[in-house]
């Protein structure tokens, strides 16, 4: 008998704004991670995904469900992760 | 008891109406009214192109919650009677504002320190973003010139 492998994935909300959005094309869309990824993880796949703003990763912050989120934060199935970069408001 | 007003914390798109935010801050018990207005200015880039305008963007749910906690805080510290907070989004012409900051207190030193404060906070950290867009077509989101 095969043993039958669940691959258990973390469904989160990416937003993307300013010079990240406008980069990739993309303002908002789904990701899926492996069970136990973190911000960096996630901002990893989204490199890998939207290749134009791998230079700009470097100066971007995460935010998860609007706070700023270290990039070991483990994210949750559900959380809204948002990419920062670096904010220029007032 | 002097009722506890509440405080005007608002990202919006249309223009901010300068003389209507400072009159709903003026308060009977506040002595000093401090305002702050960042408006955008002339400027010309390191090859010539003349500014037009700023366009703006936020994430507005988290800038606003970030603005609330800013507050806050500036109440904590000072005793702050009224505030305004109002950030402009989208297309911000020269000379037009794109930010107001509006504190009322008892006394003008308070009220002086307690609007800077939430102004360099608020630059430092809310989640807002300014476009530079030129006269020749081209545009840069600040600090990101030539990139």
């Amino acid at each position: 008998m095969r043993s039958l492998t669940v691959r258990i994935v973390v469904k989160v909300h990416l937003k993307m704004f300013a010079i990240l959005r406008q980069r990739s094309g993309v303002s908002q869309t789904d990701l899926e991670l492996p069970e136990g990824a973190t911000v960096a993880t996630a901002m990893a796949e989204v490199g890998r995904r939207f290749s134009p703003i791998v230079p700009l990763l470097s100066r971007t912050l995460g935010a998860v469900n609007r706070d700023y989120a270290d990039a070991g934060t483990r994210l949750k199935d559900g959380d809204e992760l948002a990419l920062i970069p670096p904010v220029s408001g007032g | 008891m002097p009722e506890k007003q509440a405080d005007i914390i608002v990202i919006q798109d249309r223009i901010i109406d300068v003389t209507g935010a400072i009159a709903s801050v003026s308060s009977c018990e506040g002595g000093a009214v401090a305002t702050f207005l960042g408006t955008t200015r002339v400027e010309t880039s390191g090859d010539k192109r003349s500014l037009l305008a700023l366009d703006y963007e936020a994430y507005a749910e988290m800038a606003e919650e970030q603005m609330r906690k800013l507050a806050d805080q500036a109440r904590h510290r000072w005793p702050i009677l009224r505030l305004a907070l109002v950030h402009r989004i989208g297309r911000v012409e020269i000379g037009q504002p794109s930010v107001l900051v509006a504190v009322c207190t008892p006394h003008r030193a308070e009220a002086f320190e307690a609007c800077r404060f939430l102004i360099d906070e608020l630059k430092k950290s809310a989640a807002i973003w300014k476009k530079e867009v030129w006269d020749d077509g081209s545009s840069d989101w600040v600090g990101h010139r030539g990139e």
